[in-house]
C-alpha cells in the first residue's frame, strides 16, 4: 500500500509529460522564434593522410541539420554516418577527403540548413594516434614520467621526514596545504577550460557541481570508513591509522586529479595543441614530485608498512597513464570536465583533512609563524614548478 | 507622388504570401510557397521560374541526397539558375498614340526562403519571389512603367540605375508594406544597368536579395549572340557581416555541375553585374580564352581585351567572347576564396549544339 502512495506523484508527473508531448501547448512560443541551433565539434581527428574526421554533437535544444561543411574557407564534400539531421544530444561523425597539411592550422565550419555556422579550429594538424603498441607505450611512458615516477620520488622524503622534529613535521604538513591549495586553483582552471568545449545540452556547470560535490562527499565517507576500521582494529593505534587514512585520501584525490591531467595531456597531444617536448615532461615531473611529499607528510610521525607507499604511489600516479591513454585516443570534453571536477573537489576535501590533522596535534593549527611560512612556501614552490609547465 | 494604398482585397490576396514569408524562417514552412505563388498570380506578376509549380516542392527526401555533396542544388523548385541565365523579361508591350513603345512590368516584393547551396536556406527578401529579381530588358527610348507592390514585411523601393527624373529614382518615396507605386520613365542611356532596393539600412536590403539586372539595348541592337545574365551575388547566412556563400545567380557551384553549353566559335555575350555585399570587389575570370569588356555596355566601339575583370559593388559590364576549342572552359571569381565558396562554373564548348541546347541566340524575332 505504501509504495502506491510513493508512486502516485510519479504517475501524475508522467501524465503531465504525456500531455505536453501530445498537446504541445507551447507551440505558439516556438513558432514565434527562429530555431536555436547549437552544434559543437568535439574533436577533429586525422586518421590518415588526406582524410579528416569531424566528431559533432548537437548540444542545442532542438534538432539541427548539417547541410554543408566548409574547410579553410572552401566548401568540401563530406560523408556522414547516418542522418544529417541530429536530434538533441545526438552525435555524428563526418568524414572528408581533405588534403590537410601536417603541422598547419585548419578551420572546420559546419553550415546548417538555416545558414548558421559552427566552427572549430585545429591549431596544429597531426596524424591522430591509433591504439597500437607504439602509442600505448608512448602514452604509458608519458604517464609514468609525468605521474608515477615523480610521486614515488616524492615519497622518498619519508625517511627524512621521520627523523625531524615534530614542530618541523607540522611545517611540512602546512607546506602540503599550500601545495594542495595551489593545486585546487589549478584544477578548477583546468576544469573550466575543458568545460568551455562541453556542448550546452550537457550542462557543464551541473557536471562540475556533480564532480566537485561528489568527490567531497565520497572522500568524507571513505575517510569515516577508514577511521572507523582503524579504531576498531587497534584502539591504541587510532592516531596512526588516522594519519594513514589522510595519506590515502590525499593519494586518491591526487590520483583523481592526475586522471584529469592525463586526459588533458593526452588530448592536447593528439589534438596537436601542445608539442610534448622533454621540457614539458620535466615540468610535470617536478610539479608532481611535490605531490609525493604531500602524501607522506601526514604519516611522517608513524611507521606504515612499505607496501602502503607502493599502493599510495600507484593510486596517485597511475591514473595519469590511464588518463593519457583515454585522452590521446578518444577525447571527450564532457568526460574530461567531469574527471577534472572530481579531482578539484577531492583536493578541496583533502585540504580540510590535512588541516584537521594539524589542528588535532597542534592547537594553533596553520597559523603559527612557522606553519604559515610553510603554507606560503608550498604555494611558492608550486608556482615555481608550474612555470616549467607551459602548456 | 505618393504610393497608393492597396485595396483591402488586394491586401488579403498578397497578405497570405507575405505573412507566410515572415514566419517562414524554418525549412519546414517552405511548403507555404504555394501561397506565395497564388499571391503572385493574383497580383499579375508571375515568378519567372520554371520549377515553381507544386506547392509540395519543399525540402523532401530529394534534398537529403544533396547533403554533403558540394554544389548540386536540390530540386527545391524555387529557382532554376539554368533558366534564369537566359531569361529576359521584355514586359508587356503597347504602343502609345504618339508611336512610342511602352513596356510595363509588375514587380512584387515578397519575403521568401531561398536555397543558396544544397540544403542551405536563406530567409530572403525578393522581387517576384526570386533572387536575383527578373532581368528587365528594353530598348533605348522606350517608355517604362514598373508597377511595384510591396507584399513584404518591410518598406522597400526599386532604385534603377541609368538616367531618369529624381522623383522616379526609387530613393523616395519609400513604399510601405501593403502599398503600391508605379515608376515611369524613359529608358536611357543604352547599356547594362541594374536595379535594387534603396531603403535604409541599405546593406541589409541589398544583401537580403532585392536586386536585379536592367538591360537597355541600343536602338540599332547588338550583334546576335548566345546571351546570358550573370549576377555575381553572395549571402551572409549567419548574419555576421561576412558572406558564407558566393555564386553567380544565387546557387553555389550550379554552373560547375551543370556547365553552360555553347557552340565552338559562337559569339557569346555575358551581361555581368556585381551585387555582392560586404566584399568591396568581385571579379570574373575566363579560362582558355579572352573576352572583350564593354564597360557598363554604354559604348559599342570601345572595349578592352582581357581574361580577368575586377568589379566594384554595383559595377557591371558586357563581356563578349568566342571559345575557339571544344571542351570545358572554367570561369570563376579570381579571388580564390570566393571561387571555393561557390562562385565557380564551366562553359562547355561543343562543335555541334542542338537547336534547343545551351543559351539561345539573341536577339531573336520573338524577343521584341
Amino acid at each position: 500500500m505504501r509504495w502506491i502512495l510513493g508512486l502516485f506523484p510519479l504517475a501524475l508527473l508522467a501524465g503531465l509529460v504525456a500531455f505536453f508531448l501530445g498537446a504541445d501547448p507551447t507551440a505558439p512560443f516556438r513558432d514565434a522564434f527562429p530555431p536555436v541551433e547549437d552544434l559543437t565539434i568535439e574533436r577533429v581527428s586525422f586518421p590518415e593522410s588526406g582524410v579528416m574526421r569531424v566528431h559533432v554533437v548537437n548540444g542545442g535544444p532542438e534538432a539541427a541539420t548539417i547541410a554543408q561543411v566548409i574547410v579553410d574557407a572552401a566548401y568540401w564534400r563530406f560523408a556522414i554516418d547516418g542522418d544529417p539531421t541530429l536530434p538533441r544530444l545526438a552525435r555524428a561523425t563526418l568524414e572528408l577527403d581533405y588534403p590537410w597539411v601536417e603541422g598547419e592550422l585548419h578551420v572546420i565550419r559546419l553550415v546548417t540548413s538555416t545558414g548558421l555556422t559552427f566552427d572549430r579550429e585545429v591549431a596544429v594538424a597531426t596524424l591522430s594516434p591509433r591504439p597500437n603498441t607504439l602509442y600505448l607505450t608512448t602514452f604509458g611512458l608519458l604517464g609514468l614520467y609525468a605521474g608515477v615516477i615523480p610521486v614515488l620520488v616524492g615519497l622518498l622524503w619519508y625517511p627524512f621526514l621521520r627523523r625531524i622534529d615534530r614542530k618541523w613535521i607540522h611545517f611540512y604538513l602546512s607546506l602540503t596545504v599550500g601545495l594542495l591549495a595551489f593545486l585546487v586553483v589549478d584544477a578548477f582552471e583546468d576544469t573550466l577550460e575543458a568545460s568551455a568545449l562541453v556542448p550546452e545540452g550537457f550542462q557543464a556547470a551541473g557536471l562540475i557541481a556533480v564532480g566537485v560535490i561528489g568527490a567531497i562527499v565520497g572522500l568524507r565517507a571513505l575517510g569515516n570508513v577508514g577511521r572507523g576500521r582503524g579504531g576498531g582494529a587497534s584502539a591504541g593505534a587510532g592516531g596512526a591509522s588516522s594519519g594513514l587514512t589522510v595519506a590515502y585520501l590525499i593519494a586518491i584525490s591526487i590520483g583523481l586529479h592526475n586522471l584529469g591531467e592525463g586526459l588533458a595531456i593526452g588530448a592536447a597531444f593528439s589534438l596537436g595543441e601542445i608539442a610534448l617536448g622533454s621540457f614539458l615532461v620535466i615540468g610535470f615531473a617536478l610539479h608532481n614530485t611535490t605531490e609525493g611529499l604531500a602524501i607522506v607528510a601526514p604519516v611522517a610521525a608513524k611507521r606504515p608498512a612499505l607496501r602502503h607507499f607502493a599502493f599510495m604511489g600507484g593510486i596517485a600516479g597511475l591514473p595519469t597513464v590511464l588518463g593519457a591513454w583515454a585522452g590521446g585516443f578518444s577525447y571527450s570534453p564532457t568526460l574530461a570536465t567531469l574527471f577534472l571536477a572530481l579531482g578539484a573537489g577531492a583536493i578541496l576535501q583533502v585540504i580540510v583533512e590535512v588541516t584537521r590533522l594539524i589542528r588535532k596535534s597542534w592547537p594553533q593549527g596553520l597559523f603559527t609563524p612557522l606553519n604559515a611560512t610553510g603554507l606560503l612556501l608550498g604555494l611558492v614552490v608550486m608556482y615555481g614548478t608550474a612555470l616549467m609547465v607551459t602548456a | 507622388m505618393k504610393p497608393e494604398k492597396l485595396s483591402r482585397r488586394d491586401w488579403l490576396r498578397l497578405g497570405a504570401a507575405g505573412v507566410a514569408g515572415v514566419s517562414g524562417a524554418t525549412v519546414l514552412e517552405l511548403a507555404s510557397r504555394g501561397g506565395a505563388r497564388e499571391a503572385l498570380a493574383a497580383s499579375g506578376a508571375m515568378p519567372r521560374e520554371p520549377g515553381a509549380d507544386g506547392a509540395a516542392a519543399g525540402p523532401g527526401a530529394e534534398h537529403q541526397e544533396a547533403m554533403g555533396i558540394v554544389g548540386i542544388p536540390g530540386p527545391d523548385g524555387t529557382f532554376d539558375p539554368a533558366a534564369f541565365l537566359t531569361d529576359f523579361d521584355y514586359g508587356e508591350v503597347t504602343t502609345r498614340a504618339d508611336g512610342r513603345v511602352v513596356r510595363s512590368w509588375r514587380v512584387v516584393a515578397l519575403d521568401r526562403d531561398i536555397e543558396i547551396a544544397p540544403g542551405v536556406f536563406f530567409p530572403a527578401w525578393t522581387y517576384n519571389g526570386q533572387v536575383p529579381g527578373p532581368t528587365l530588358r528594353c530598348t533605348e527610348g522606350d517608355i517604362l512603367q514598373v508597377e511595384f507592390t510591396n507584399a513584404g514585411s518591410h518598406p522597400h523601393t526599386i532604385h534603377f540605375h541609368g538616367a531618369h527624373p529624381p522623383e522616379m529614382d526609387g530613393f523616395e518615396p519609400v513604399v510601405e508594406p501593403g502599398r503600391r507605386f508605379t515608376y515611369e520613365f524613359e529608358a536611357k542611356p543604352f547599356g547594362l544597368h541594374l536595379y535594387h532596393c534603396h531603403t535604409m539600412p541599405l546593406k541589409r536590403h541589398i544583401h537580403k536579395g532585392l536586386y536585379g539586372t536592367f538591360i537597355v539595348d541600343p536602338p540599332e541592337g547588338r550583334e546576335p549572340a548566345r546571351e546570358m545574365v550573370m549576377v555575381m551575388n553572395a549571402f551572409d547566412s549567419n548574419l555576421d557581416g561576412d558572406n558564407e556563400v558566393y555564386a553567380v545567380n544565387t546557387s553555389a557551384f550550379h554552373y560547375h555541375h551543370h556547365p553552360v553549353r555553347v557552340g565552338v566559335n559562337d559569339l557569346c555575350r555575358v551581361y555581368l553585374v556585381n551585387t555582392t555585399e560586404f566584399d568591396l570587389i568581385n571579379s570574373f575570370h575566363l579560362h582558355a580564352g579572352m573576352f572583350k569588356v564593354f564597360r557598363t555596355g554604354t559604348r559599342s566601339d570601345q572595349y578592352e581585351l582581357t581574361d580577368t575583370i575586377m568589379m566594384c559593388q554595383g559595377e557591371r559590364h558586357v563581356l563578349e567572347f568566342r571559345l575557339e576549342n571544344p571542351g570545358m572552359h572554367m570561369f570563376h571569381a579570381h579571388q580564390s576564396e570566393f571561387a571555393e565558396l561557390g562562385w565557380m562554373g564551366f562553359f562547355e564548348a561543343v562543335e555541334r549544339l542542338a537547336a534547343d541546347e545551351g543559351a539561345p541566340m539573341r536577339p531573336a524575332s520573338r524577343d521584341v
